[in-house]
């Protein structure tokens, strides 16, 4: 038996050796074609902040229009040619279609690919002590379907008619029939075309995230000693994999009423007098069918975050994380519930009103476990030796944009209370901060705290607290007032709200919103100045910056293609050693065994230490 | 203490045993499996929601079920030749086991055409367009298993299937009998929904 194991064990290490040895590699497979993990999730973080900026862009437009309705936006004309009328007049659809596009590019482009697809790829690897992903191949495939995903998805931009327009949750009939609007055309079959590429890549990338963390754990690596931000992506990877397919039947529906004359979505309609020939198709099935992912989607854009802090937190605390465990059961909670309760996005669809009470019931469930995450963040920093580096503060501006946020949800989650609220800005405010705002500073604080590891350098401190400051305040100024302007009625998606004398009183603050949303967009320049212009002369990295415990910091500071020059680390210990009491430093690095550490072991660690001994 | 680090090792060891190909292979299965899940509850939603034109499900459906549990018996009886190295056998096998699949394809194919004799189309009541739908798509993933056998089969040519190196061929089975299953669920949802 054991003779057997250990053959099993130098085959390993022969297949790593081996690994090892092509990295003679020329240009074009080195850097674009790579099949490197660490070289993946660069490219990905690098198309994912291409899509950031232009999403950002159009928000800054289309918040113009609002706050500013009487503006003349001929200045934009060069870039928007035939939208902006002659009189300096932003055109109604193209506005449509900006939101549209924002939505869809945030969502999916941004959060979704630019936040798993960076830092899956980058860490877990990394961090579980293997030599790549379980298939370089597919994850190769996974970023370039992304690429093509992301072309089409411009490309549509450009159409005569427009890109998209029925808002990034494409309900029909209105995004079913071409004649309705304009962008219903040509857009829309690009932007079909696009997401049908984008699920292809996520599901493989996916199915390589899982494969990699059941497989490619180095030795010692039990799912209990693995770092939160694995855990996160494992089970953000799942629900990506149970949820994303369901996308793919929804919007195959759409595809076949769209192209080919079937009626699932369609019944019943009159557009510009005439009577269509569908009959006996339900728009709300597909609602049902578009939320069956779309709110595992609001969870896989969130996990990865929430991942992200609990490993930025626990490090710049110096303190373990406060619940380990709970921390687990609570992404698997929330998880598992978020497959049912889609149907509080359509508590106004007419469903039977006891539906509703059930699907009320399980959404407040859901806010125990999002509790339970806030509750464990905010222990872990009580009292501990925090570090405030660029990475922690944006750490501690997700937990804050997760509260707030959150609060919301629970109104939003009441039947009764949502519809009066739904369809209005206070969703929009709901979700800009518990997702959009959250996520995407668990992405920057990603970035800050592993970029020393992906460049090899160091970003400037100074200009990381400027731009988290603009932006931490920024984000509350924008979103905070939305609430407001939500709770007196004013829908979201609407071109103009001037028409509308109840609405008068806003007008200042829809003007103060757009200047919040343009100072905080303005120093996001303050981050990709210091990204890019670091990565090339940066101060050089040490090889372990933040003195934090898991296994990405062990390698070189700039690792090759199979990450550790050496052999593959052991793992002894969870990643979360730190100041414990007794030890010599306040962090205890997951590859050093418990029989060097006698002074701070715990009788049970000390059992763990007879048997590492014995074992070697 | 020596056992204790002996079964650790074990422990460790295992993890690393299963076959990360499989393994992606099942999770690629429950992928396909989400899909049709997804479009099976659309199905019974719809349904649900009233206006939903009854009709019979053609005998040709029923006949081409048979089929293509034929095509996995013969897909079976190629992986246990394959076990046993008889490499003629098994290009036998693939082709026979294709072959059935495409005759498969075809009885498809026949009962739309039987449908459309009792004025069931793709284009009307989606109670109708359903049924095309699953079809048409399960055949599309038929479409992938053939590719799948192609290759195996040209692995077999150059000798790299045998009872040493199964794993293409384990693989291409599972995903075969995969396929056959999936028919047969959406065969007896069909029938027992209309
Ligand atoms: C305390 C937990 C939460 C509850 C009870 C909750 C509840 C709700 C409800 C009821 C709606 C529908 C509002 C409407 O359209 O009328 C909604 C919308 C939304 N929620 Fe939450 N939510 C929670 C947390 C979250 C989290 C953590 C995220 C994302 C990470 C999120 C993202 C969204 C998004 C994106 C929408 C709007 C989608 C759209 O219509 O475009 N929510 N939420
Ligand atoms: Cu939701």
């Amino acid at each position: 038996m054991s003779i057997t194991d250990i053959q099993v064990t130098d085959e390993l290490v022969h297949d790593d050796d081996h690994n090892e040895e092509h990295h003679e590699q020329s240009f074009i497979f080195k850097y674009i074609f790579s099949t490197d993990h660490k070289t993946i999730a660069k490219q990905f973080l690098i198309t994912g902040i291409f899509w950031a900026i232009l999403g950002g862009g159009l928000s800054v437009i289309f918040r113009l229009q609002l706050g500013f309705p009487d503006m003349d936006m001929g200045f934009l004309q060069p870039f928007l040619g035939d939208w902006i009328s002659n009189s300096g007049k932003l055109d109604p659809e193209f506005y449509l279609a900006m939101i549209t596009m924002h939505g869809t590019i945030m969502v999916f482009f941004v959060l979704t690919a630019g936040l798993s697809g960076t830092f899956s790829n980058y860490l877990i690897p990394l961090q579980l002590g293997a030599r790549d992903m379980a298939s370089g191949f597919m994850n190769l495939l996974s970023y370039w379907f992304f690429f093509l995903s992301s072309v089409i998805m411009f490309i549509s931009m450009f159409l005569s008619t427009g890109p998209a327009s029925g808002g990034w949750t494409i309900y029909p009939p209105l995004s079913a029939l071409p004649q309705a609007m304009s962008g219903s055309g040509m857009g829309m079959t690009l932007w079909l075309v696009s997401m049908v590429f984008f699920i292809a890549s996520t599901l493989l990338g996916g199915i390589n995230y899982i494969t990699t963390v059941i497989n490619l754990r180095t030795e010692g690596m039990t799912f209990r000693r693995m770092p939160l931000t694995i855990w996160a992506f494992f089970i953000t990877a799942i629900l990506g994999l149970l949820s994303f397919p369901v996308l793919v039947a929804c919007v195959l529906l759409l595809v076949f009423d769209r192209s080919f004359g079937t009626s699932f979505y369609l019944s019943e309609i009159f557009i510009g007098g005439e009577a269509l020939p569908n009959l006996g198709g339900s728009p709300i099935l597909f609602q049902h069918l578009f939320w069956f992912l779309g709110h595992p989607e609001v969870y896989i854009v969130i996990l990865p975050a929430l991942g992200i802090t609990s490993e930025v937190i626990s490090t710049n605390s110096r303190k373990p994380i406060f619940g380990y465990t709970a921390m687990i059961g609570s992404i698997l909670a929330i998880a598992f519930l978020s497959f049912i309760v889609w149907a509080h996005h359509m508590f106004i669809t007419g469903m039977n009103p006891f539906l509703g009470s059930i699907f009320m019931f399980l959404t407040l469930i859901i806010a125990i476990p999002s509790a339970v995450k806030a509750f464990n963040y905010i222990t872990t920093l009580w009292k501990g030796n925090l570090v405030f580096t660029p990475a922690m503060l944006f750490s501690i501006g997700l937990v804050s944009f997760f509260i707030s946020g959150g609060l919301t949800g629970l109104f939003l989650g009441n039947a009764a209370i949502d519809i009066n609220l739904h369809d209005t800005y206070f969703v929009v405010a709901h979700f800009h901060l518990v997702m959009g705002s959250a996520a995407f500073f668990g992405l920057l604080a990603g970035v800050y705290h592993w970029f020393p590891k992906m460049f090899g350098r160091m970003m400037d401190e100074k200009l990381g607290y400027i731009h988290f400051w603009l932006t931490f305040v920024g984000v509350y100024l924008v979103f905070f007032p939305l609430h407001y302007i939500g709770i007196a009625g004013f829908p979201r998606r609407y071109y103009s709200f001037t028409n509308f004398d109840a609405f008068s009183s806003f007008v200042d603050l829809n003007s103060f919103v757009t200047v919040a949303a343009i100072i905080t967009f303005g120093a996001q320049f303050i981050f990709l100045f210091n990204f890019f212009y670091n990565i090339f002369k940066g101060k050089k990295a040490p090889s372990n910056p933040w003195n934090s415990n898991t296994l990405e910091w062990t390698t070189p500071r700039i690792p090759e293609h199979g990450n550790w020059p050496g052999d593959i680390p052991k793992v002894y210990r969870w990643p979360y050693d730190y100041s414990k009491p007794g030890a010599k430093d306040d962090f205890i690095p997951q590859t050093v065994p418990y029989h060097q550490t006698k002074e701070s072991n715990t009788d049970f660690e000390n059992e763990e230490s007879k048997k590492e001994q014995s074992a070697s | 203490m020596e056992n204790t680090a002996v079964i650790f090792a074990n422990r460790n060891i295992k993890i690393k045993s299963v076959n990360a190909k499989k393994f992606a292979l099942w999770l690629f299965i429950v992928s396909i499996c989400m899909l049709f899940a997804g479009l099976t509850s659309a199905y019974i939603v719809k349904k649900s929601d009233g206006r939903w034109l009854q009709f019979d499900m053609p005998d040709m459906f029923l006949y081409s079920t048979l089929v293509l549990v034929l095509s996995s018996v013969a897909m079976h009886w190629t992986y246990l030749k394959a076990k046993n190295n008889s490499l003629n056998a098994v290009k036998m096998g693939i082709t026979v086991t294709a072959g059935i699949a495409i005759v498969f394809f075809y009885m498809q194919y026949l009962s739309w055409t039987k449908l459309v004799a009792q004025d069931v189309f793709l284009v009307g009541n989606p109670s109708g367009s359903f049924v095309y739908i699953f079809s048409g798509l399960h055949l599309a993933h038929l479409i992938g298993g053939l590719v799948f056998l192609l290759v195996v089969f040209l692995d077999t040519m150059s000798y790299k299937v045998h009872s040493k190196s199964m794993l293409a061929i384990e693989m291409c089975t599972t995903y075969w009998h995969f396929l056959g299953g999936l028919w047969i669920y959406l065969y007896l949802f069909l029938v027992m929904n209309n």
